[in-house]
């Protein structure tokens, strides 16, 4: 390669980062589609992508303000809980003590699982010690001398 | 009883519990004619800052909930800065509390109707609620107690601010 296409071919990496850059700076890091299904009218009672008030309206218009301005979902989100407060998050944050909304349920679920779990043992046991292993195979024990008294007194009288 | 009964049993008035609070915290608390008005801090719509009903003690009061998206709210606005200009000053005043709108457009709504009388904010609808408002605009004349003496769910109007409110201030002929 000649030194002047290494110098053309510089120029038009550049050229071509200097667009990448351009063209991300300009599309919005969030849409008010993402961001109206996580947060609520506060009026309505119900998430702002369902609400079609007079207050969502003017909400609807405040998140599009804010996602052409190029900001971030979470600043959106921030500006609207400056607004209106906490209640207008769909989602409890991660944080604090809204965290135990995420928390609890994952706690719970371990709790049943490890319930669970010593259930199906000790069933298994008492399976076991009824003369059950718990494969549905049938017990190695042999007849009682009952089973036998009866199985003889059976065959007895079949002719068998 | 046996220890497992006592658990589920603890289990059911748990939920029950839950259940109860979950009502009772959800309902509307509400006030009525004759009882206090709720004094809790709101931030100013203009200037920054927090202010209180309570800073009002000593004169009447005529607390206007309202919101720049409610129309029936901008019917009513020229009435209520008209009776604040004849009536308003040391003795009396409208209060406005701008509830579950966004502050630029409650600033936007003030500037447009020339509104004069002091204005707070309750962007989380936390004061409309202590009020058991049901929406906006609901109007409450407070006396120079801190007690309600009137209460509208609804606009007000010229005729009702002359003939119901304007009695019961001071220096109005009775």
């Amino acid at each position: 390669m000649t030194r002047r296409a290494a110098i053309a071919a510089s120029l038009a990496l550049a050229l071509l980062a200097a667009t990448a850059v351009h063209a991300a700076a300009a599309t919005p890091r969030t849409s008010l589609g993402e961001i109206s299904s996580e947060v609520m009218c506060p009026v309505c009672g119900t998430l702002l992508e369902l609400a079609e008030s007079p207050q969502a309206q003017r909400e609807k218009a405040f998140v599009e303000r804010q996602v052409r301005a190029g900001r971030s979902k979470a600043e959106i989100k921030d500006a609207l809980v400056a607004e209106y407060g906490q209640e207008v998050l769909a989602l409890p944050k991660d944080s604090g003590f809204e965290l135990s909304a995420y928390v609890v349920p994952i706690v719970a679920f371990a709790i049943a699982a490890i319930a669970l779990a010593f259930g199906v043992a000790k069933w298994r046991r008492a399976g076991r010690r009824s003369g059950a292993d718990g494969s549905g195979r049938p017990s190695p024990r042999g007849p009682s001398a009952a089973e036998e008294e009866r199985l003889d007194a059976d065959l007895a009288r079949y002719d068998l | 009883m046996s220890v497992r009964s006592s658990i589920a049993v603890l289990a059911v008035l748990a939920v029950v519990g839950l259940l109860v609070f979950g009502l009772v915290s959800k309902g509307s608390s509400g006030i009525s004619v004759g009882e206090a008005a709720p004094t809790a801090p709101l931030p100013r719509l203009e200037g920054g800052g927090e202010e209180s009903l309570a800073a009002y003690r000593g004169r009447w009061v005529l607390v206007n909930f309202w919101a720049s998206w409610c129309v029936p709210c901008k019917d009513e606005a020229p009435a209520l800065e008209a009776f604040q200009r004849r009536h308003g000053g040391g003795r009396f005043t409208v209060l406005g509390i701008d509830s579950r709108d966004l502050s630029g457009d409650g600033r936007d709504f003030a500037d447009r109707y020339g509104l004069s009388y002091p204005q707070l904010r309750d962007g989380n609808g936390d004061a409309a609620h202590d009020y058991g408002t049901t929406g906006v605009p609901e109007n409450f004349l407070i006396d120079p107690r801190g007690r309600v003496r009137l209460l509208v769910r609804g606009p007000v109007d010229e005729e009702y601010l002359r003939d119901s409110v304007a009695p019961l201030l001071p220096g109005s002929p009775s």
